[in-house]
């Protein structure tokens, strides 16, 4: 293993996160500590309680999932598009890395970058609205899991985009509308019967319930299938990041 | 920080004799088509001796980047073998590649990275751990030291050029390919890039530029291959080359002119001018007897009378020009 490539990558794409605190951190915080504030405070003390839970601390693991995909799969593209973009990424193809090694520096630095975002949520979001966990490990683990997967689909799509548009098409046309029909916002037994079995086609939904689960004990799917979706998910991911590098898909010609 | 140390110092690794006869490049039957059919190598068979600078001349599109880009990982071959210090450029990529520095064609660079965050980013990518002193001696030679702390988007075309040899430079490699590393460079800084590239020869790394322009490749090499549609029309020592292909002229510029040559020159491989002027004799400048001194005596004896004479080398660019029209 070439350890000092992959803290390179690491670190270089940690200290991008850095430089850029405002765009990279800050935003995405304040951006959904406001959904808690018009969602949770204000709208949300005339919703009644779903499943024991205030509407406002009911939202919230939706609302930090909806940002850890998000977060994750931009962050990870960017990385990856941007030196394809700009020529840069010729340093990282003659250097003696492996592709594995190339992942895991990428990958690696745009799930951290991502828990911590979600770390960050949950700590503003304590602030708004009664939080408790009731399985601390298992949400650490859905935490890091979904980061570690969305950040993979999100390289995927950084090496698949030739341009700036396409980068912005999965996460603004495929991953936002999922995440806010995939129980963010509501209870699955809130919809109709139709739309309760329709919604279940959306994989987002079982990522929701699984970690909002490990919040308040209560969930619209079965833990086991939430689990069951990350890692199906995860390794999809794994596969088509493999098949590329093997290939040389669009950066090896 | 270590004290200055000098462009003499050897960067790269100590040369064991016994593989100074080995050549540290070795390519055998490589061939390259890409997926659109467009086939960009030709079965190409060269070697690459330890210590030396060759240069790969070519027009444009002849496959001198492709060639350099899958030696250096970024391309992969469809057929054929490389072999780079010993190492199998796909088999054992790690080790390959451990040795090679690649200065791309394009001027690319992360934009908001300071000189030095960028050079020790390239060092610690190439698995090597870090070096603060290395990465000072680089800078110093390639004298980028004062702009170590510049962000990269602050920097002229040479100076960035400069910034991308340091890159390559930052991990020790024995081997540095330069992809036209002039290109769109002045005259001043091309002069100033030839120095850097002798200096660092002369610190015991092989060298293998690309070049367009025949004057660098005149310059600086001490063999050269020509390459041309994909394949390899010629490789010589560029002495070799210039005294083979080279020719002389010598030129009599003369007070009066002449409407034909005089009978008591002719059969001497002289010939006259349109204008009737100028008289040119070629000859081989290598040969001991090039009969300028009888010519000269003769051109006395016909009475001509010569105003001024020069002398003409025929270029590599003549040579060049001339094999690839053959081709």
């Amino acid at each position: 293993m070439n350890w000092y490539a992959i803290r390179t990558i690491y670190r270089f794409e940690m200290a991008r996160a850095r430089r850029t605190l405002l765009q990279s951190i800050v935003s995405p915080v304040l951006s959904t500590s406001l959904y808690f504030v018009v969602f949770g405070g204000a709208i949300g003390s005339r919703i009644t309680q779903i499943d024991g839970v205030s509407y406002g601390a009911f939202i919230v693991p939706g609302l930090i999932m909806l940002m850890l995909l998000t977060q994750s799969v931009s962050n990870a593209s960017f990385a990856i598009f941007f030196p394809k973009f700009s020529g840069t990424i010729y340093e990282l193809l003659s250097a003696p890395v492996s592709h594995f090694e190339i992942v895991l520096g990428y990958v690696g630095a745009a799930a951290t970058k991502s828990i911590i975002l979600g770390l960050l949520i949950l700590g503003t979001a304590s602030l708004f609205v009664p939080l408790t966990i009731a399985h601390p490990l298992w949400m650490v683990l859905f935490l890091a899991l979904t980061a570690v997967t969305f950040s993979l689909l999100g390289f995927i799509i950084g090496i698949w985009a030739d341009n700036f548009e396409k980068l912005q098409l999965v996460p603004l046309l495929v991953i936002t509308p999922l995440t806010f029909l995939g129980g963010t916002f509501y209870a699955i037994d809130m919809l109709p019967p139709l739309w309760q079995t329709v919604t279940l086609a959306n994989p987002v939904v079982y990522l929701v319930s699984g970690f909002r689960w490990s919040f308040f004990g209560s969930a619209d799917v079965s833990v086991a299938a939430s689990v069951a979706m990350i890692l199906l998910f995860l390794t999809a991911c794994l596969g088509i990041v493999a098949w590329i590098f093997r290939t040389g898909y669009r950066i090896r010609p | 920080m270590t004290d200055t140390p000098t462009a003499s110092q050897p960067t790269a690794a100590v040369k064991s004799p016994a593989a100074h006869e080995a050549p540290i490049i070795q390519i055998d039957g490589l061939d390259k088509t890409y997926a659109s059919g467009y086939q960009a190598l030709k079965s190409i068979d060269l070697e690459i001796q330890r210590g030396e600078i060759f240069a790969l001349l070519g027009p444009n599109g002849a496959g001198k980047t492709t060639l350099i880009s899958i030696i250096c990982g970024l391309v992969n071959p469809t057929g054929g073998r490389v072999i780079a210090d010993g190492h199998d450029i796909v088999h054992d990529y790690r080790a390959a590649r451990a040795t090679i520095g690649l200065v791309p064609q394009e001027l690319t660079s992360e934009a908001f990275e300071t000189v030095w965050n960028t050079v020790s980013f390239s060092r610690g990518l190439f698995g090597k751990p870090p070096d603060p002193a290395h990465i000072e001696r680089v800078l110093r030679d390639l004298a980028l030291w004062d702009k170590r702390n510049n962000k990269l988007i602050t920097l002229s075309g040479g100076m960035k050029r400069r910034v991308l040899i340091a890159k390559a430079l930052a991990h020790e490699p024995r081997i540095l390919f330069l992809d036209e590393p002039t290109a769109g460079v002045d005259v001043e800084l091309r002069r100033d890039m030839w120095n850097v590239v002798r200096r660092l020869r002369e610190s015991g790394v092989t060298i293998i530029l690309t070049t367009h322009y025949i004057e660098e490749a005149e310059e600086m090499a001490d063999r050269i291959g020509v390459i041309s549609h994909g394949e390899i029309i010629l490789v010589r020592e560029k002495q070799a080359l210039m005294r083979q292909l080279g020719r002389k002229e010598l030129m009599l510029q003369l007070a009066t002119p002449l409407a034909a040559l005089p009978e008591a020159l002719a059969g001497r491989g002289l010939t006259l001018d349109d204008a009737g002027r100028q008289l040119v004799y070629t000859y081989d400048a290598q040969q001991d007897a090039t009969g300028i001194a009888e010519l000269l005596r003769a051109v006395d004896a016909a009475g001509l009378e010569v105003t001024d004479l020069q002398t003409r080398q025929s270029s590599l660019e003549d040579i060049f020009v001339g094999l690839v029209k053959e081709h």
